[in-house]
């Protein structure tokens, strides 16, 4: 006889939408593992894989799945003591979460296959650590083991974290056999500043600066997903000014940043003209940002409920300008790539990524985007103007080093078509004063889900009985990708490595929080 | 009283010593312009030498002597090389049959010194440098030395001075075919043997993708700028090998031969800019078969030249 399938229990929240902590499930370890592989199975991504503390000393694994065929998220809970059967065997794409989530309260997930600690940090958890080191033990980052081949003519390379160009710090390991890569394995942590630490006991006058330098380059994107936190705790609607104008801001942003990385790709072949204005370009566009708020990076733009410069006539019709001519030039360094057969000899077929490899360990953003899948918050989980502004999404199929930068440029088109209607349909009068602060909802949970330039930003929000944060958790896309650039440079040449990386262009900062 | 053709040739050499680090201002200035930039000036080499050799020198506690005798040998070899190459017609300092295959040797023996410096810091950059600079320049050496016996054939001359004193007009009129390929033999190995684009990317800073940028990242201060000189003199003494042959017409007289070939050497360095603004960097893997592809080329002539 064959057993009666359990149905799967979770809370079925909307994003950007609060919802009460008691009515979040607190499942026995069996159904939650069932829950969240069935799940994933049936298509759900981890947005969010983290665990609380609890009084007691055991913890509380938290799972924020999002389903984009309901535009919805499921979440649910597990306590779990000092230990608990790793997800990861089974479900790839928890592999990073589990090893934060060890790392972070010394809860050990038996069976997984490389728990290393992520961010190379003591834990939070007093006298609980789940590599048994001591309170006081000097922790450096990659001071641990490596993945090692062996063999004859096998030879290993060791990278970072101090590298030759102005870039983040980040240690690389790769295994090599001849100029063949057999394996890279990525040390991360130089970063780490305790940011989602920092921040609990918030909101507070500082919390908001923390949002924004979460990854400095992607200021608009998480100063959003916090924003859309905290509108929804404290019930605050946003005008619809603000909202096209942080559509706007977040475009831009993505404008900026995809143009800088077309134009150093095309650097690390060598190719020297794009290289060069897309460095200009990219100063344009941040420019643009400058002329909207005064920071060419968006600082001070975004603020929960509003946004804090408006924008008159004269201003939008002088950005239009500014954006049309910037667009002309882009359009002509930008095809100068495909026009020109040795560039697209390096970019093509160059570490390629199978879209059943990038679905498994959950990437998101361009480079899954660039493997064929579907998937971009603003079209699956649509906020603020992308509920009314549609963009398309833009994908590729052949996963590599081309696809990722081909992704890039469609984006850049539909951005700067996305920008110019909103410039357009800006309503004439002033944004309306900020209203009252409002009180936190207590005991809540929020997700906030945006789509920044790299992917998905995801931010959960857990308030105390007094309404500030008791937890607050951040999933940059650069946590979802770093595995995927190991994954793709396997059989690769070492050579191409920074190409692969650059085709990446992952946040050092935003991983390391 | 010194015999005025040995003055002359001690002159060009002295141009030679003087100009080659101007090659380098005017590739840069070549792709600058391609990029829409103002560059560099076109005396940033004497600039970044004259820096260099006022520096103090860091030097690894891993490394021995031989890490030190690296860019010493190096320019020796360089320099010694240019006694040997004949410029703008006229003969070199030093000439004797079979002085193209010493010429090679020279080479050889700097690469040689380079990359025991190289594997002397035990670095492991350092060692995949050395590595493919060395694979790829058993590649580059056939390329030169068939070029060289095509030469040899055609003017029935066995040292360089010679060699070139007699490529005229004439001689591209009765071999055009084999000059052609020779040439283009010639300015492939001129790229790869300079670590220009396509085979190597001098300006870039990622370790993992260079040739031979990465075997000097250990060197600084003078040690460093005795290598930049010498990979200088080593672009003109290779340069000079196309030029010479590019431009036959050394009948004139002497200050306008040596007027002539300078303006030649200023435009090959101008092609060099031309080609790295429009292309990218071959993939490593693909290096060898460009090479290959040049060592053909050179044979292709000679079988032309001996079927004639």
């Amino acid at each position: 006889m064959e057993a009666k399938p359990i149905p799967d229990r979770f809370l079925r929240l909307h994003p950007n939408v609060k919802a009460l902590l008691r009515d979040v499930p607190v499942l026995a370890f069996d159904r939650f593992r069932d829950t969240f592989l069935s799940q994933v199975a049936s298509g759900a991504r981890v947005s969010a894989y983290f665990a609380s503390p609890r009084g007691d000393g055991s913890a509380r694994l938290l799972a924020v799945l999002s389903q984009p065929l309901s535009a919805t998220l499921a979440v649910f809970a597990a306590d779990v003591g000092g230990s608990y059967p790793a997800l990861t065997p089974d479900c790839p794409k928890a592999h990073w979460f589990e090893r934060e989530i060890a790392e972070q309260w010394g809860v050990i997930p038996l069976g997984h296959p490389w728990l290393k600690p992520v961010r190379f940090h003591a834990s939070y958890a007093p006298n609980r650590d789940a590599w048994q080191r001591r309170p006081g033990d000097p922790i450096r980052p990659a001071d641990w083991d490596f993945f090692r081949a062996q063999g004859e003519d096998v030879h290993e390379v060791a990278v970072g974290p101090v590298h030759a160009g102005v870039i983040e710090p980040g240690h690389f390991r790769f295994q090599c056999h001849g100029e063949n890569v057999l394996h890279l394995e990525i040390s991360l942590g130089y970063q780490h500043r305790g940011v989602e630490r920092a921040l609990i006991g918030g909101p507070d006058a500082r919390s908001i600066h923390c949002a924004e330098t979460l990854a400095g380059d992607t200021t608009i994107g998480h100063a959003i997903a916090y924003s859309m936190a905290m509108e929804a705790l404290a019930g605050i609607r946003v005008p619809a000014k603000a909202q096209i104008l942080r559509g706007i801001m977040l475009e831009l942003e993505r404008l900026a940043n995809h143009t800088g990385d077309l134009g150093a790709l095309a650097g690390d072949v060598g190719f020297l003209p794009t290289l060069s204005y897309c460095g200009r370009l990219r100063g344009d566009f941040l420019n643009m940002t400058a002329a909207l708020c005064g920071s060419r990076f968006g600082r001070g733009m975004v603020r929960p409920g509003t946004v804090r410069f408006d924008a008159d006539r004269q201003r939008i019709q002088r950005l239009t300008e500014h954006l049309d001519q910037t667009m002309h030039d882009v359009r002509a360094a930008v095809s100068l790539l495909w026009d020109t057969p040795s560039v697209m000899a390096r970019f093509e077929h160059t570490g390629a990524l199978h879209r059943e490899a990038a679905a498994a360990l959950g990437l998101v953003g361009v480079a899954a985007r660039a493997c064929g899948l579907e998937q971009d918050v603003r079209t699956d989980f649509p906020f603020g103007v992308y509920r009314f502004a549609h963009v398309p999404v833009s994908t590729w199929d052949t996963g590599d080093v081309f696809a990722r930068a081909w992704v890039r440029w469609m984006e850049i088109q539909r951005s700067y078509e996305f920008i110019w209607d909103n410039l357009m349909a800006l309503p004439d009068d002033p944004l309306p004063p900020l209203p009252p602060e409002a009180e936190m909802e207590p005991d809540s949970i929020v997700v906030s889900l945006t789509e920044g330039w790299r992917g998905e930003i995801c931010h959960v929000v857990l308030t105390d009985p007094a309404g500030r944060f008791a937890h607050y958790k951040v999933v940059d896309p650069s946590f979802h990708n770093w595995f995927g650039l190991a994954v793709a440079l396997r059989n690769q040449q070492i050579s191409d490595f920074p190409l692969c990386n650059k085709s990446f262009n992952l946040s050092y900062c935003g991983h390391d929080l | 009283m010194i015999p005025v053709t040995t003055q002359m040739a001690l002159l060009r050499l002295a141009a030679a010593f003087v100009l080659a680090p101007l090659l380098f201002g005017v590739i840069n200035r070549t792709q600058a312009l391609f990029a829409g930039r103002k560059g560099p000036p076109l005396l940033q080499m004497y600039f970044d030498i004259a820096k260099l050799m006022r520096k103090g020198t860091v030097i690894s506690r891993t490394t021995t002597w031989v890490f030190r005798l690296g860019p010493i040998v190096g320019l020796s070899c360089v320099a010694t090389g240019c006694l040997l190459v004949p410029f703008a017609g006229l003969p070199a300092p030093i000439s004797f049959p079979g002085d193209f295959v010493v010429l090679v040797a020279l080479l050889a023996l700097m690469r040689f010194f380079t990359v025991s410096a190289a594997l002397d810091t035990g670095s492991s950059f350092e060692g995949m440098g050395a590595s493919r600079e060395v694979q790829f320049s058993a590649l580059a050496e056939p390329a030169l030395l068939v070029s060289f016996a095509v030469l040899a054939r055609q003017t029935s001359a066995l040292s360089l001075s010679e060699m070139f004193g007699q490529v005229s007009v004439i001689f591209w009129q009765q071999a055009a075919p084999s000059f052609i390929l020779v040439l283009a033999a010639l300015f492939i190995v001129f790229l790869a043997e300079n670590a220009r684009i396509p085979f190597d990317d001098p300006n870039t800073h990622l370790e993992l993708t260079m040739v031979h940028e990465v075997m000097v990242l250990d060197h600084g201060g003078p040690d460093l700028g005795f290598i930049l000189y010498g990979s200088a003199l080593k672009m003109w003494i290779l340069g000079a090998l196309i030029v010479n042959i590019v431009i036959p017409i050394h009948e004139i007289s002497v200050w306008p031969d040596i007027f002539l070939f300078i303006v030649g050497m200023l435009l090959l360095a101008v092609a060099v800019g031309v080609v790295e603004s429009v292309m990218a960097r071959l993939r490593l893997l693909h290096v060898p078969q460009l090479l290959v592809g040049a060592v053909g080329l050179a044979i292709l002539a000679l079988m032309l030249m001996l079927g004639a």
